[in-house]
This record gives structure tokens, sequence and C-alpha cells, in this order.
């Protein structure tokens, strides 16, 4: 177990290694530090000067790869790619281009982010197994049909159009808790109580119609029939039987979000002001601030690396048949 | 950089010049992929099977008929032009303005703009100006719109039974199209069946045809009933109002189907070839190439998409920015935008069917008819595309309807980050984006949004029907992820 983890995390490295490659030849060969300089301070009038100003503040004036004009490991160490690539491997993000310090605006932005998503994460985990369980409890009736058909109607639904109409209708129309803001401490239950609610409806659609083919694929197998065929309740067969079997699929999609949920959600906190890391990634899109963005692509990469781990680790928990070799 | 063929100025006497825009023309190419493929699916049995299963489905035909109007709208959209300038004399001088069919064909919508909002059906402004009485003085009131209701004498008496008549005459319409068409549909089973018409409709409404029919008919007739009174109505008034600077919100609906579609559908497409290819080598010759091409995709998938999509639009915004000269036409500009992000989402949404792929291939090369054509020394290249190819294909199918619902919804939330289409684009994206600013104002302005959502929500919800028929008739087993979901920065790879 611990060699199979350790192989796993070596084989991460290359990965990371390449995403940064990708990351650095999207932000710095496809565009040269001067393009960004010159949208940043407005193409049309700018001056040399200014481009070369910019620059060095932010400590774009180095040479991409390889500077001659140092000496010994300097060569390669006082360049671009290890100022601002190769330190993200011991995260250390730099600054951004606005000048703040990365590492510790997602230190201390990542809290408000988990404090939505994981609540939206646990309780919709528990409302979309529910629902689906209601669903397959009823299969082949009247209400397995209606709750598909709101299913897909539910998931036809723009996200946009639940933010907008749940900021409308509970926080404008009927005055239950603020539109948008965050505050620390208790008193952020009441701010949190909006985002969290439209973030599980918002998911109901598409997770509770999926998990319910799980629960039907399930249902039809021999172990079920020979469980009812015991004289066990269709409740029994259902919680004991059906859902720790239709756990394993369920694991695969669930448990590799979990360390994404630092990151929080784009929209949900754009939109409800929460200082997280989200609208810290929104921000910076919107000011075009490289340094910021290119942190959030690696810090999701490790983060998305370790939840396949994870993953792997949830098998052995609830599959004892699955060794990690 | 506007498509080569786009002919030069005054080389014809044409009061217009055809401009093939990019996304045009792979949206022509799709539009004969698809025709060459149903001649082909026409003359093969086997293959004919699934569509007749999908032909069965009455929701599946259900939201058919209702993407057919969608697909229409979106096709008169990409046939452009620009028009002539009236230049007497002197040589043919063409309009920087980049036009399509449908804004000729729906002309005063595009054309008539007030000053500012206006509520649907309105006949005055939504806000009060100082306006000046002929007497000379001055009073706050709100002012007549240019277009809108403007042939009434009186618009408060005469607006609700103007608009009920029009009504009337537009359910009448649609009525009469309606008859029209179930009547050639039914002469059409007749003459197919060698029945009569009158037993071919009772066969309609019995459900006792093999295609229901009857369920297609009821959308259209729902549709027509629509839509007649829309367009009868759309000729004096603004039905769904009109925006910030007047323009009509019918018309940017409109204009929005168009967008929905190509990112739809040529975002697939786009990264297709390089899905297959890639997929099927890592599954056929695993070894080396395997661990190549696993290696890329997982380091492509474990970039969060949102992420990577607003990495690479952000930089291609940079250089748009800076090689401002290198585009003839603002339109060329925007669609050029559209079709990068075609490109990047399909980057980030590729790495599933890859998946898919693989593991297919991996299971196909190990079939005995595999093994018996290596037995007989068929080449790799004639193994793929004889046997491997064909039997994957339903994968790709299913991919493709199946994930167009997602990327339609996934276009409107990356424009509202501003990292989706070309502001001066019109999609369903930048319609929520400007009309969420006038949420906080009192009394709201929703008719923006209202028509946004509702054409939003009627394009994805057909469009997913009909994908679970397609799935149901080709492979219900088959779980293609859904490339976007936005509940958190990543997206789910489920």
């Amino acid at each position: 177990m611990v060699s199979y983890i350790l192989r796993r995390l070596l084989y991460a490295i290359p990965i990371l290694i390449g995403v940064n490659v990708i990351t650095f030849a999207l932000f710095f060969v496809v565009n040269t530090p001067d393009d960004m300089a010159r949208v940043h301070l407005g193409v049309k009038r700018v001056t040399p000067e200014a481009i070369v100003k910019w620059k060095q503040e932010r400590g774009y004036d180095k040479p991409l790869l390889f500077n001659e004009n140092s000496s010994g490991a300097g060569k390669l160490s006082d360049t671009i790619f290890f100022e601002k690539s190769v330190k993200l491997f011991m995260f250390d993000f730099g600054h951004s281009d606005q000048g703040r310090d990365i590492g510790y605006d997602i230190r201390t932005r990542m809290w408000p982010s988990l404090a939505i998503a994981l609540p939206v994460f646990l309780l919709g985990l528990v409302a979309y197994i529910a629902f689906a369980l209601l669903m397959a409890f009823f299969r082949a009736t009247y209400i397995d049909f209606w709750g598909v058909v709101l299913c897909v109607a539910m998931m036809s639904i723009s996200g946009l159009f639940y933010i907008i109409g749940g900021q409308y209708l509970i926080g404008k129309l009927w005055n239950l808790v603020p539109i948008s803001g965050y505050d620390g401490g208790l008193d952020a239950f009441r701010f949190l109580l909006l985002p969290v609610l439209i973030g599980v409806v918002s998911g109901i659609g598409s997770n509770a119609r999926w998990y319910r083919t799980i629960f039907l694929e399930e249902i039809n197998r021999d172990y079920v029939r020979t469980a009812r065929a015991k004289g066990l309740s269709e409740m029994r067969v259902l919680f004991r039987h059906v859902l720790q079997n239709a756990l394993i699929p369920i694991l695969t999609g669930v448990v590799v979000v979990i360390p994404l949920l630092f990151m929080g959600s784009l929209i949900t906190e754009a939109f409800f002001g929460i200082p997280g890391l989200g609208s810290y990634t929104i921000d910076a899109i919107q000011s075009q601030d490289f340094a910021v963005v290119r942190a959030m692509v690696f810090l999701g990469s490790v983060l998305y690396i370790i939840g396949l781990i994870m993953t792997d680790i949830s098998y052995t928990l609830v599959d004892p048949r699955v060794r990690l070799e | 950089m506007v498509w080569p063929f786009s002919r030069q100025a005054g080389d014809a006497a044409m009061p217009f010049k055809p401009v093939i825009l990019w996304t045009d023309a792979l949206v022509f190419v799709l539009v004969a992929a698809a025709l060459l493929f149903a001649w082909y699916v026409r003359r093969h049995e086997h293959l004919l099977a699934p569509w007749r299963r999908v032909a069965r489905s009455a929701s599946g035909m259900a939201a058919l008929t209702v993407l057919c109007f969608f697909i229409i709208a979106g096709l008169l959209d990409s046939l452009h032009y620009r028009p002539a300038l009236p230049n007497q004399g002197g040589p043919r001088v063409y309009a920087v303005e980049v036009l399509s069919v449908l804004d000729a064909a729906v002309g005063p919508l595009r054309t008539q703009k007030e000053k500012t909002y206006s509520a649907p059906l309105a006949t005055h402004l939504y806000a009060r100006e100082t306006m000046e009485l002929p007497d000379g003085r001055q009073v706050r009131d709100y002012p007549r719109l240019k277009f809108g209701g403007a042939h009434l004498e009186d618009p408060e008496a005469d607006r609700a039974s103007d608009i009920a008549r029009r009504t009337l005459y537009g359910v009448a319409a649609g009525a009469i199209a309606w008859l029209v068409a179930a009547t050639l549909l039914c002469a059409l089973i007749a003459s197919r069946g060698g029945t009569h018409i009158d037993a071919a409709w009772r066969a309609i409404w019995r459900a006792g045809t093999g295609v229901p029919w009857r369920a297609v008919l009821i959308t259209l007739g729902l549709v027509l009933l629509v839509v007649g009174p829309v367009i009868a109505l759309s000729i004096r008034y603004h039905v769904l109002g009109t925006d910030k600077v007047g323009q009509d919100v019918f018309y940017q609906v409109l204009k929005s189907i168009r967008t929905g579609l190509v990112i739809g559908t040529l975002t697939t497409l786009v990264m297709l070839p390089f899905a297959l290819l890639l997929g099927i080598m890592a599954g056929y010759f695993r070894g080396w190439i395997d661990d190549v091409i696993q290696y890329v995709y997982t380091t492509l998938s474990s970039i969060p998409g949102v992420l990577l999509i607003a990495a690479a639009v952000l930089m291609m915004q940079v250089y748009i920015e800076t090689h401002a000269e290198l585009f003839e036409t603002v339109t060329a500009r925007a669609d050029l935008r559209l079709l990068f992000l075609c490109i990047i989402l399909g980057i980030t949404s590729w790495t599933g069917l890859c998946r898919l792929l693989r593991g297919e291939a991996l299971k196909l090369r190990e079939m005995e008819y595999i093994q018996a054509a290596h037995a007989f020394g068929v080449s790799h290249w004639r193994v793929i595309t004889r046997h491997i190819l064909p039997n994957v294909m339903h994968i790709v199918l299913i991919a493709i309807v199946m994930d167009f619902s997602g990327l339609v919804l996934a276009e409107a939330v990356l424009s509202y980050v501003g990292i989706g289409v070309d502001p001066s684009t019109i999609s369903f994206g930048t319609m929520i984006n400007n009309a969420r600013l006038e949420m906080a104002r009192e009394p709201m302005v929703w008719w923006s949004l209202a028509a946004a959502f509702c054409f939003m929500l009627v394009l994805v919800l057909s469009a997913n029907l009909f994908a679970d028929a397609v799935r149901d008739a080709f492979d219900p087993h088959v779980r293609v992820a859904r490339p976007f979901s936005f509940k958190t920065v990543s997206a789910q790879k489920a």
C-alpha cells in the first residue's frame, strides 16, 4: 500500500512537469512578455521604456530558458522558466502581476471557498443518493418516470439561472437572506445558506439521474435476486446490498473532486461576492493577472492528481477485492 | 484573416459579396458530412437499424422536430455576405458590415432600433424622459417608441385589441401551416403504404405508425402556434422588448442560436480526428505508443478544465489585441475567436472521448476477426480503417450528441466569466451577461434574461432528449462523461 502510493506520487511528477511545460508555452512562448506588458499598459499609447519597466518589476525581463550572462548554475536558474515555473514545484507561487503574495492569498482565501464547497458536496451527495434511491425504489412507476423527467428538465437549465433566480426569489423578493457578501465566524452562516442551497439544487438533475442508472444496473444483478429470494424486504435490499455495491462507481466520480473543493466554485463565488479562490481566479482572469492564473492552473493539477490517488485508495476501503500492488 | 475564397471587391456586378467565415466553412463541411453519412447509412441495413430505433422514440422525434427549427435558423445565419453600398457610377463598394441571410429575412428586427429599454410589446420606452410639447412646455413622461406600436393612433385604447387581433391572425396562420404539413404527411404515408389518406390519418392518431408521427405533429403544432403569433406581432412590435441600446431582444435570441449551435457541434468535430487517431492508436498498438498517448491525455485532463480554457483564452486575447491588423472586419475577428474557443473547449473535452476509444480499441484488438485479419497479413492501417474504426463509430456518435447540450450551457458560463465569445458576438452568454447588471434596477428589466434562459432551455432540453434517444438506440451502456459541470473549478471527470 505504502509503496503503491509512493509509486503513484512519483508517477505524478512527469505529469506535473507536463502541466508546467504546457502553461509555460501558453504564457511565455505563444505571447512574449512584451505582448503582455502592452496589453496591461494599454495597446495604443505605450512607450518602450514603460514596457521595460513593467517587465523588470515582475521579473519578466530575463531570458526564457538559458541565461548566457550568468555564471555556473545561474545560467539555468536565472531565467523566466526557473523563476516562474520550476519554483511552483516548491509551492513558491511568487507575486502576482499586481504585486501581491500569491501564496498568502491562497492560504487565506481557501477557507471561505471550503466553507461553501464542502457543505454543497456533502449535502449534495446525500440529496442526490436519496433522490436516486427513491426513483430506484419506485422503478417503472409514474414516480420514477416523472422523477427522470424532472432530472432531465433540471439539467437542461443553465446554472446561471439557478443563481440569478435564487438570488431574486429568496434574497430580493422574500428578503430571507442577504443577496451576497461574506463574514467570518458564525455570522457566515447567513451568507452561506443561499449559495449552498443553490449549489445543491443545481446539481440534482445530472447527478441524481446518473446515480439512478448505477442503482438500476446493480438492482438487476444475481446477488440482489438472491437477497430477495431470502425474503429480505425491498428497503433492506436497497440499503444493505445495492447501495453498498453501487458505491464503487459513485466513488470514482466523487472522491476525485474532494481536494478540488479547496478551489471553490468560480461562478457561485463571483455571484455571491465570497472572498474565496474561485472569485480570486475570476478577478485574475478579468484583470488579466497571468501570474495568478498560472499558479491556479498548477494548484488545480496538483489537487486533481491527489484526488486520483485518493480515489484508488478509497477503492480498497469499499471493495475488499481490490488490492493496491 | 478572411477565408481566402472570398471574392475581391468589384470583380462582379453583384448586389452583395459572399463572405465565408471560418466557422461558416466548417458548418458547411459538417452539413456535407452529415448528408454524406445519411446517404451512406441509407444503403446499409445494419447501419440503418439503430437509426430506425431512434425514429421510433416519441420523445426523440419530438425533440428533433424542435431542433429542426433551431438548425434552420442557425444555417440561415451561417450564409454571410456584405451588401453593396448605394454608389452611383463609380466602382461597387461593399459595406464593412457582414450580414447573414437571417438578417435579411428578419430585416426590420435588426434595423428598427429604439433609444433604450422597452418592455415586451410596449408602445412606450421604459424610462421617463424630458420631452417638449408643441406649445413649448416641458414634461417628463415615457416617450413613444419609434417603431414598436408606431402604427397605433391612440396606444392606450388600441394596443390591447391590436395585439389580440394580430395574435389571432398569427394563430390562424400557424394552424393553416400545420394543416398543410399534416395533410402532406398523411398523403405521403398513404402513398407509401398504398392506403387512403383517411386511413393514414387514423393510423397516426391511434399511434399505429412505426415512427411516432403523432408526437411529431403535436410538437409541430405547438411550435407553429407559438411561431405564428410571434411573427405576426414582430412586424409591428418588439415581441420580447428591447435592450439597453434599443436592440430587439427577439433578434438577439435568433442570432444567439447560431453561436450556440456552432459551439455545440464544431467543438467536438474540430478535435474528433485527434481523439479518433490517438485513442485508437493507443488501444491498438499498446506498448510505448500507448504510454505516450496516455501521458498526453492524463496531463491535459489533470489541468482543471475552466482554468485551461481561461489560460488559453487569455493568451488568445493578448494575441488578437496585439495583432489587430490581421483582421479585415470586426466580424472576421469575432468569428476567429469563436473558432479558437471551439478548439480550446475541444482540447479540454477531448480526453474523455480519447480514453473511451482507447478502451474500446483494447477490447476489439483481441476479437477473433481481427486476429484473423492479422493472420491473413492485413496491414495495421487497413485493420484500423476496415475493422476498428467502424466498430467505434457508435461511441463517437454518442459522444457528439451527448456533448452538445453541455457545451451550449458551458458557453453561457464562460462568456459570463469573460473568457467566452467575443463581446461583439451575440450569444446566450453575452445576453445574460449584459442583462445581469439590470437585475438591480427598480422595476426590474427581466425580459432579456428571461428570453435568453427560455430559448436556451428549449434548445438544451430538446438536445438532451434527442441525445438520450440516440444513446438508447446505439448503446445504452456507454457512459460519456459530461464534459463541463461548473460545480467546482474543475470539470468533473466522472
